[in-house]
């Protein structure tokens, strides 16, 4: 995934709350508070901000894998790293280890709409979520063999997420098509953290949503809303 | 009372008789002091029951921990039993094996804390998984990478082999009661003695497989002790958060555990020397010692961490600030403070000068240190976690009224453990007094 930072202006020129996130709360079910890609706000060099939106970073050398007690959590030979829901041991372990706060914890019996009671569980969507167990992105693999683009890839108003196959070097955001390597080398991308040998699989082109005519100055963005949170029965919520 | 355990032929008190009969009153006594003590641990231990049935059923959903800070007081407690639990080990081995005899009388009971100890860490743990009914999957699909893992195995084998430590060693002392109480306990307990002295008739072949399997066993727990909480610090510092991230974190907590378990140990002995009249076995020279090794670990602690904060301190990156900020100066601060000046500094003043290095003083300073060490537990884990991995708003952690009942709960398991081995097992030494008293005897002219 490499995340064009030129081009997200937080969806402050939207009026709404970050897409990408919205469109992944919708695709996953989510329960509230879980923002499995979280649009943080940084500051930047001079003044001003910038939007990073941050879904779990995929790391090569998986902190999170490593330390599972069980390997509920496991890289798939795809790359991607995945959880077992089903033999989490909810110890959160993971959770510690992760430098980039991308785990999520199921504290209470989560909130699901009607719809998600329809859904089979499978590794690879994660609906509906298991109270106990720790949960997150998952890169939306199941979607991706099925022909479509992850729910935050296609959610983007700016086409500023961009998703691909590293050994076929093509990534996409729905629009246009590039090359991995020129595109990152061209744009001067980073990961984050770089320096933990996590190797992450998510890329970063350096920018302040400058393409999309974002004023660094102009901070903030709207809160997340979970929308079908009412339709859920008995729903329990909690702060992250 | 001393009228039950007088036995014919033995009116003349000697010093062997007196120990004997010392021995037997736990087994066969009890007040109405005892049956409220056990009590209201059981009530404790009930309301804590209740509490995690009540967690159980709705999630950890009940407790103050959330995504950021995901690990709360339950893991402070487990680390904080699995520390007080180096006691046992530190008594009867590394001190076995420097032959001082001065810790003979006060050994078992060490030995059980460790015991308890273990058994209580690991019911922590298991309160503090999202889904404890999986623990099995350790077992059925375990990950070797995982220092998680390690600690499950070292913490398994810890607890084997100083149960095996525990039993071992009490043999001819159960062989003794099994010989002396029936008549007087009910059927069942003395069954128990029989089972468990395993046919001890105190030949030269079994007196010498004991010393042999003793000898073993004494050089053996200590590397299963020391890998224990060496590989209980790895939870922590095989992680990339910046409080954690140390080398010595190992060292530190096998420091700490030797630290908390003296602590307990002193407190202890004080109140099973007053309950069980053992004034004359458990002297202030017991007492005196516990206190300079209470004294002197407790200033490897200050060292340890005078290293840590000063190697971290000088170099300062934005997050070892912002964790220094919150454990000298805001959030952590009134705990981190009483935890140095009151969990450390006092004990070695209190150790330090004649006039109050009595039983009380040494009493009064280990209830200090065992409640810093508590407070240190529970700061490294909370305070470690509050440190923002990205760029959002510090949260913050209180444990709710589940958590402090269950904990509360784990306390009052430990010390209802601990009252009924008191009372149903020897908790003094018997044979191996004896041996040493023969040997001070002969040597004497």
């Amino acid at each position: 995934m490499i995340v064009d930072l030129r081009h997200c202006d937080g969806c402050q020129s939207q009026g709404t709350a970050p897409q990408c996130t919205l469109a992944t709360i919708e695709g996953h079910l989510l329960p509230e508070p879980m923002e499995w890609i979280e649009v943080y706000e940084s500051p930047l060099e001079g003044g001003g901000t910038q939007f990073v939106p941050t879904p779990c970073q995929q790391c090569q050398n998986p902190p999170c894998v490593n330390v599972c007690p069980v390997a509920a959590t496991f890289s798939a030979p795809e790359g991607v790293v995945l959880i077992d829901q089903d033999r989490c041991i909810g110890c959160r372990m993971c959770m510690a280890a992760c430098p980039y706060d991308r785990r999520f914890f199921n504290w209470g019996s989560p909130p699901v709409p009607p719809e998600a009671l329809l859904a089979d569980y499978s590794m690879e969507h994660q609906v509906q979520a298991k109270v106990g167990t720790v949960t997150k992105c998952d890169f939306c693999v199941d979607m991706v063999r099925a022909g479509s683009l992850p729910h935050c890839v296609a959610g983007c108003p700016q086409g500023a997420i961009y998703y691909g196959d590293l050994e076929e070097d093509l990534a996409t955001n729905g629009k246009t098509l590039v090359s991995f390597k020129d595109f990152t080398t061209n744009n001067n991308a980073y990961r984050l953290k770089e320096e933990l040998g996590t190797h992450p699989r998510v890329w970063y082109i350096p920018g302040h949503g400058e393409a999309v005519g974002r004023d660094p100055h102009t901070t903030g963005r709207m809160p997340t809303k979970w929308p079908w949170i009412e339709r859920a029965k008995g729903a329990v919520t909690w702060k992250r | 009372m001393e009228a039950l355990i007088e036995e014919p032929g033995t009116a003349d008190t000697t010093w062997e008789s007196r120990l004997e009969a010392k021995a037997l009153i736990p087994g066969t006594s009890t007040g109405v002091a005892f049956k409220l003590w056990v009590g209201g641990l059981l009530l404790v231990l009930l309301v804590g029951i209740v509490a995690y049935v009540n967690q159980y059923n709705n999630g950890l959903y009940v407790t103050g921990m959330r995504d950021r800070i995901s690990w709360g007081i339950y893991i402070a407690a487990f680390v904080f039993f699995a520390g007080i639990s180096m006691a046992g080990t530190l008594m009867s081995a590394i001190l076995r094996i420097t032959r001082a005899t001065w810790r003979t009388p006060i050994t078992r009971v060490a030995e059980a804390i460790t015991v308890m100890g273990l058994i209580t860490a690991g019911v922590f743990v298991i309160v503090d998984m999202g889904q404890p009914l999986r623990l099995y999957q350790m077992y059925l699909n375990g990950n070797w990478q995982s220092p998680l893992m390690w600690d499950m195995m070292a913490i398994t084998v810890y607890l084997t082999s100083s149960v095996v430590y525990l039993l071992v060693p009490m043999i001819p002392d159960l062989a003794f009661f099994r010989d002396r109480l029936p008549g007087r306990v009910p059927h069942v307990q003395s069954w128990m003695y029989g089972t468990l002295s395993f046919g001890w008739i105190e030949n030269p072949p079994q007196r010498r497989a004991l010393a042999k399997a003793v000898a073993i066993l004494t050089v053996l727990i200590i590397p299963v002790a020391v890998s224990v909480h060496t590989v209980l610090s790895f939870v922590f510092s095989t992680t990339v958060r910046v409080s954690w991230n140390s080398t010595s974190f190992g060292f530190f907590f096998v420091a700490g555990a030797i630290f908390s378990g003296v602590a307990v140990l002193i407190i202890v002995f004080a109140i099973v020397r007053r309950r069980y009249h053992l004034e004359e076995y458990i002297t202030e020279r017991q007492f005196t010692y516990l206190g300079y090794l209470l004294a002197a670990m407790s200033m490897i602690m200050i060292y340890t961490n005078a290293t840590e904060f000063i190697t971290k301190g000088f170099k300062a990156s934005d997050d070892d600030l912002f964790a220094f900020r919150e454990l000298f100066a805001t959030k952590f601060a009134p705990l981190f403070w009483f935890y140095f000046f009151g969990g450390l500094v006092l004990p070695v003043l209190i150790v330090a000068f004649k006039r109050t290095r009595t039983i009380t003083g040494l009493v009064v300073a280990s209830s200090f240190a065992v409640v810093a060490m508590f407070i240190e537990r529970y700061f490294i884990v909370v305070a470690g976690m509050s440190v923002p991995l990205m760029p959002y708003e510090p949260s913050s952690y209180m444990p709710t009224a589940t958590e402090w009942a269950i904990v509360a709960g784990g306390f009052a398991l430990f010390m209802l453990f601990l009252t009924l081995f008191t009372r149903l097992f020897p908790i003094v030494a018997i044979w191996e007094m004896k041996e040493e008293h023969e040997t001070r005897v002969e040597v004497a002219p």
